[in-house]
């Protein structure tokens, strides 16, 4: 299987302070990848890179074959941030048409697309109101919509069921698979729900700003000789001590 | 495409804002009409005296809306005792004018439409018009010296306030960061940006200025349009700086901060007090203030009626100034994130195109 991504010596500080420190990564073309790893782990530093809006202090990111940052690669690339980024003077719908409008797209694609995203987070009925007046739990799932929008190859999530019931959860993760599945997309998830890091092909345990470990769910609970991943976290925490 | 789906957002952003919006297009017309009524107590039609005057040049100046007393000999005393805005007296085809000038803006007016109402009557050649005053002289008048500074400052405060506030929100929302992961250019933000606020920033300088030509009667002996071809030069400059500070700033509150620092000092610098007296380190000082050039140039077309091309180079001075703004920043924020440094590097364009324009 080609790589997808390619991650190689990378890090990162902010002024003297470490966040990343030489990370070394391959994730492959059509697998759900976790990431894993406690609060302040570097997580979201990590992903913000991939994306391309995080320089690099040192080393590189490739995806798809090109060197991070790219424009043109950002036409392949869904991201979700984990602080929704959404305009609340706007309705559901202008701000979905926002973004998918930055995108090349044809504009008949443009209203299936739409529809099909908020169809997919259960927002439709919802998408004449303003932001401003919608739940955490809606804004979460309009900011995936927004990832999916434009129906790229990648998919960064960063944190992107917080908040969500557990019912339209498992439709998400339903349509994740279906995603890979079908249209051999890329997914990159960071969670702290060990259910869900279970569901991903390969994940990652980030720590201090260094991966601990990679590997399918099976292998990681192996290695650290581990019954649910929740006991593997634990345990990689106290071995890192 | 990309820059025309983001001018769109800012502007129906910018619309759904009731508050904003208002105060945009309406706090400087209350303003200004409130300095309207304090400089200006009366505005009833100036009673003139006119000695040896023809009839056509009364009819003339009845209609030009000047409440004209026809005597046989006058004299200033005359003015002061029947309480007259002023006297004309016309000798073999010259004119003399006394001005009372008890209300500077009255006097000006009625000034000009004598001039104009003598050039119109003497065909090609004008005559000689010699203007006396009773009380001052020509430079007295305050709301008209007032009214062009004005007219400048609000819309420099105005859009300087806003577009900070708005890019300031996008970066704080973390929305600024969401665009950068898609592909829109750097480039393509800035210009959206400058067009969208831009727009805003044309409607409110031609709602202020025919307001305060029409409503308020401010004097406006140059062109209209030379008026606001200024006003948008500094609504652009006040533009660049709004979002220019923003970027130093990390809430809406510090951007209020930066008002008393930024925005006042140049009040004082436009002119209001006449610079002439001042210690040479603070004329020096306002050469760099961009209301200082705008305020001149807009007395010079309004209240002095020269045209763009007497008062070209003006905006050279707004130039220098923000040409060190941007070198100042290059040394001092060398870690600031690049899009900031774009919309730095585009503030300092922004204002050198404008000192072209001359
Ligand atoms: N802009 C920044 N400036 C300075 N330090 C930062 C900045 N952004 C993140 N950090 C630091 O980098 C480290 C990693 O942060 P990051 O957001 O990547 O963690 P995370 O693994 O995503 O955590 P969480 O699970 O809570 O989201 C933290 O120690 C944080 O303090
Ligand atoms: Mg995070």
């Amino acid at each position: 299987m080609n790589n997808s991504i390619s991650i190689n010596n990378l890090s990162k500080a902010y002024g003297k302070a470490g966040v990343l420190k030489k990370v070394d990564l391959q994730i492959a073309e059509g697998e759900i990848f976790g990431l894993i790893g406690p609060s302040g782990s570097g997580k979201t530093t990590l992903v913000k890179m991939i994306v391309g809006i995080e320089s690099a202090t040192n080393g590189t990111v490739e995806v798809l074959g090109k060197r991070v940052p790219n424009l043109t690669l950002l036409e392949n690339i869904g991201y979700m941030a984990q602080e929704d980024a959404l305009y609340p003077e706007l309705t559901g719908k202008e701000n979905l048409s926002f973004f998918a409008s930055l995108y090349k797209m044809k504009k008949a694609n443009l209203k299936d697309r739409i529809a099909y995203a908020a169809d997919l987070v259960e927002l439709t009925d919802e998408l004449g109101k303003k932001v401003a007046a919608y739940s955490g739990g809606m804004k979460r799932r309009l900011s995936l919509a927004i990832a999916l929008v434009h129906d790229p190859q990648i998919l960064i999530l960063d944190e992107p069921t917080v908040g969500i019931d557990p019912e339209l959860r498992i439709s998400i993760w339903r349509e994740l698979m279906t995603l890979k599945k079908e249209q051999g997309k890329t997914i990159i998830v960071t969670t702290h729900v060990m259910d869900e890091a279970e569901k991903c092909d390969r994940i990652a345990m980030v720590r201090e700003g260094g991966i601990l470990a990679v590997g399918t769910p099976d292998e990681l609970k192996t290695t650290y000789g581990a019954a649910d991943l929740e006991e593997v976290f634990l345990q990689a925490g106290r071995d890192a001590r | 495409m990309r820059t025309l789906a983001l001018i769109r957002r800012i502007m129906l952003q910018l619309l759904r804002d009731k508050r904003t919006m208002a105060l945009l297009f309406f706090a400087p017309l209350i303003v200004l009409t409130l300095m309207y009524f304090f400089f200006n107590g009366e505005s009833e039609d100036p009673r003139l005296a006119v000695v040896g005057g023809s009839e056509p040049l009364i009819t003339a100046m009845e209609n030009a809306s000047i409440d004209v007393v026809s005597y046989d000999a006058a004299d200033n005393q005359t003015i002061i005792s029947d309480n007259l805005a002023g006297l004309l007296e016309i000798k073999d085809g010259s004119f003399q004018v006394v001005l009372e000038n008890n209300d500077p803006s009255t006097s000006r007016a009625l000034l000009m439409k004598i001039t104009q109402i003598a050039a119109m009557q003497g065909g090609g050649n004008a005559p000689s018009i010699e203007t006396e005053y009773i009380f001052g002289d020509e430079d007295t008048a305050f709301f008209d010296v007032l009214g062009p500074i004005l007219v400048g400052f609000f819309v420099f405060f105005f859009v300087f306030l806003i577009s900070g506030i708005g890019l300031l929100k996008e970066r704080v929302s973390g929305t600024l960061e969401r665009l950068l992961a898609t592909p829109i250019r750097r480039w393509e933000i800035v210009v959206a940006y400058l067009t969208g606020f831009g727009i805003f920033a044309i409607i409110q300088t031609i709602i202020v200025v025919f307001y305060s030509i029409q409503v308020l009667d401010m004097i406006m002996i140059g062109q209209v349009w030379h008026v606001i071809i200024v006003n948008l030069m500094l609504a652009l400059v006040a533009l660049s700086l709004g979002i220019l500070l923003s970027t130093f700033a990390s809430s809406e509150f510090q951007m209020v901060q930066f008002i008393p620092i930024v925005v006042i000092p140049q009040i004082f610098f436009a002119g209001i007090i006449p610079l002439e007296g001042m210690a040479d380190w603070l004329q020096n000082l306002s050469r760099i203030m961009p209301l200082y050039y705008a305020a001149d140039s807009l007395k010079a077309i309004m209240y002095r009626g020269e045209g763009l091309s007497d008062i070209s180079g003006q905006p050279a001075g707004s130039r220098c100034f923000c040409g060190g703004v941007y070198l100042y920043e290059h040394h001092c924020f060398e870690a600031l994130p690049k899009i900031i440094k774009v919309f730095q590097l585009s503030a300092f364009v922004d204002s050198f195109f404008m000192g072209l324009w001359g």
